[in-house]
């Protein structure tokens, strides 16, 4: 656990226009950990990823990266983070290697460093095999390992990704994850966006942003045991009308349906809960079994961003 | 019904489209209203105002009615004064002038003489149309010599006329030919074409696909990615200078009088210039068609309004200040210069000086408008 922090964040705003994209954001996000940003589309996680590394002004508000300060030492903390951007941005027309050269240059590495981090991160990133291959010609894991290796290769100490598995296969998002803990045991502070659960569950700490608001902030863990709402499970025959019985009941947020399974939220001010469920199957008619249920990560998200009746 | 309603479904969001594509809209407004003032302005055949130099070794009356007689036509203005008509000459070669009027010492003696010419026109031949409207003027009949000159037979062909006032030395393209007017000026058509071209799809292309966004998070410059860009098609540009100078010279035998050092030399200033243009229009344009349709705003009126196929003389005073904006204008100075009149860069350092002030000016504003931001 690294106790100084890597950024730091006070009244963080940025509005387009009239919209408050990001909305007076604190945040203390500590060193050598993986840093999650859970949000829905539009949440404003992007934008306070741009503005963490210079490519946005805020509006007001003030962020410290490594020690240095934003706006004023945006070219310098340039040299200090690497960035994979949601879209594959190398050059396709490239091959791995060039590529690669292209980035070492660049960052203004020498002949020598360069030489030695790429082969390095060729065998790293098993691209030794496709390194005269076109960046276009690769599939979407192979290309994502190269913007990977393309992002480390002046070894920044503050690694920003966005959305980075959103167009790969299970199997590479997990070799991808193992990448990056390899990375934090070197000291690397990562920043990931995603809107996966399971990736958010693997962060060290995680923040659920809304609507440019931070909603929730904590380790994973400690988020589902704090979460700010009642988990109940449903099993039953009749889900659809189970569901329809249950979304007008005072006191429930949200249904979510899960295989045969009904998920619901409950305001968590609601007094004996399972029994008030039961009470309002019985009196449709219906059968179930009702549970209280451990909360998962899902819940969180939805507790957090989407509390109204539904 | 139905094929009219998907049909109109496809109208309407196609006009929806239009409508929101703010520079594609101002191009629906502004190409006929550009065109239509271009062409109005451009196209006169009705030439006036050639920059005429005066060398008045007389300094008679007479002579300076003839020059008053003459400017009063309004077909020529006097810009400069010369001494002898060697310093006519050299202002032809510098492009200050375009007609030299040569009165010599004995000029009222000849006037006598009904068979000497008694002054001389000095004319730039590079663009043909010019020595047409020049000896129009001198056929004009000037009353100078209704007191000492006599009515004269001319007998071969029995018809009775005066004996001309002038004599015209045409400089440069004696036949007067099209080609030798129009090649050298091609080579920065083409030049304009495809450097500007080149250079505003350049950035617009890495921001269409997302390369930019990675770009700008590196430590790379401002203006170590806008000259980087520009580099490779100063090479390509000196490329295209060599072949259209080899088919300008074996095809269409347009004559090589300057040096080629010269010649390149000024090829790489007004390459460089429109370089700087292609790169500010990548930072305005958002796709590259738009770029496309930049590029072409800047072509249309480089080739009406550059003296490339208009004699710049022959048009009004707001067009000629607008042109001075095109590289291309000061480039077709340059090139016909060296070309056609053997004139060396020492005789074009104005031309050459503004190519430069151009580039300054276009590289700058590129660099203000793109920001290692997206905001």
């Amino acid at each position: 656990m690294g106790a100084s922090a890597a950024i730091e964040t006070r009244n963080l705003s940025r509005r387009f226009g009239a919209v408050l994209a990001v909305d007076d954001l604190h945040l203390r996000i500590p060193e050598a950990q993986i840093y999650g940003f859970l949000g829905p589309n539009g949440s404003g996680k992007s934008t306070t990823f741009r503005m963490l590394c210079g490519l946005l002004k805020p509006t007001t508000g003030e962020v410290d990266v490594l020690g240095r300060h934003l706006p004023r030492d945006a070219e310098r903390i340039r040299t200090l983070i690497g960035y994979m951007t949601q879209q594959f941005s190398l050059y396709r027309d490239l091959t791995v290697l060039e590529n690669l050269q292209f980035i070492g240059q660049i960052q203004g590495l020498s002949w020598r460093e360069r030489r030695d981090r790429i082969r390095h991160s060729l065998k790293a990133y098993r691209l030794e095999r496709y390194r005269k291959r076109r960046a276009e010609h690769l599939s979407g894991g192979e290309r994502q390992r190269l913007a990977l290796a393309a992002a480390l290769l002046h070894r920044p100490p503050l690694l920003l990704l966005d959305e980075p598995t959103s167009a790969v296969d299970p199997q590479t998002r997990r070799d991808f994850w193992d990448a990056l803990f390899e990375l934090i045991n070197r000291g690397t502070t990562i920043l990931v966006s995603t809107h996966y659960m399971d990736e958010a569950e693997r962060c060290h700490r995680l923040a659920i942003l809304d609507r440019g608001r931070l909603v929730c902030e904590g380790e994973p863990l400690e988020l589902m045991r704090n979460i700010d709402a009642t988990v109940i499970e449903i099993t039953g025959a009749d889900l659809k009308s189970l569901r329809e019985t249950l979304s007008g009941l005072h006191g429930v947020w949200n249904l979510t349906q899960l295989g045969s399974r009904l998920h619901a939220l409950l305001d968590p001010e609601t007094e004996h809960p399972v029994e008030l469920i039961r009470a309002a199957i019985a009196d449709a008619n219906l059968h179930a079994d009702v549970s209280m249920a451990e909360a998962g990560l899902e819940d969180v998200f939805v507790a957090a961003t989407g509390r109204r009746p539904s | 019904m139905k094929g009219i309603r998907r049909m109109w479904a496809v109208a309407l969001k196609e006009f929806r489209q239009l409508a929101r594509d703010r520079l594609t809209f101002a191009m629906v407004i502004g190409i006929p209203l550009i065109l239509i003032t271009l062409f109005g302005y451009a196209i006169n055949l009705d030439v006036r105002n050639l920059r005429a130099g005066i060398a008045d070794q007389a300094g008679t009356q007479t002579s300076r009615r003839l020059v008053a007689d003459l400017t009063a036509t309004q077909v020529i203005a006097p810009v400069r004064q010369a001494a002898t008509a060697e310093e006519l000459e050299r202002m032809l070669l510098g492009n200050e002038i375009v007609v030299g009027i040569f009165i010599p010492r004995d000029f009222e003696r000849r006037l006598q003489d009904p068979n000497r010419e008694a002054a001389q026109l000095l004319v730039d031949a590079t663009d043909p149309l010019i020595p047409g409207i020049v000896s129009a003027i001198a056929d004009m009949p000037f009353a100078l010599r209704e007191h000492g000159a006599t009515q004269r037979m001319v007998p071969r062909t029995g018809r009775s006329q005066q004996g001309s006032l002038f004599s015209m030395r045409q400089f440069y393209n004696p036949e007067g030919r099209s080609a030798v007017m129009i090649v050298p000026g091609t080579i920065g058509v083409i030049l304009t074409f495809t450097m500007v071209l080149f250079t505003s799809i350049a950035i617009v292309r890495e921001r269409e696909r997302g390369n930019l966004e990675l770009l700008i998070t590196t430590p790379v410059r401002t203006i170590e990615l806008m000259l980087g860009k520009i580099i490779p098609y100063i090479f390509i540009g000196l490329l295209q200078v060599t072949l259209i100078l080899s088919a300008a010279v074996f095809l269409f035998d347009v004559p090589l009088r300057g040096t080629l050092l010269d010649l390149y030399v000024a090829s790489l200033a007004y390459v460089v210039a429109v370089l700087g243009f292609g790169l500010l229009i990548s930072t305005i344009a958002k796709v590259q068609f738009q770029a496309f349709q930049l590029t072409f705003f800047l072509l249309l009126p480089s080739i009406l309004l550059s003296g490339f196929i208009f004699p710049f003389d022959g048009m009004p005073q707001p067009a000629q200040y607008f042109a001075q904006a095109l590289p291309l204008t000061h480039f077709i100075v340059l090139v016909r210069g060296i070309l056609l009149k053997g004139a060396e860069l020492a005789d074009l350092l104005l031309p050459l000086q503004k190519l430069g002030i151009l580039f300054v000016i276009s590289m700058t504003l590129a660099m203000v408008r793109f920001r290692k931001r997206l905001d």
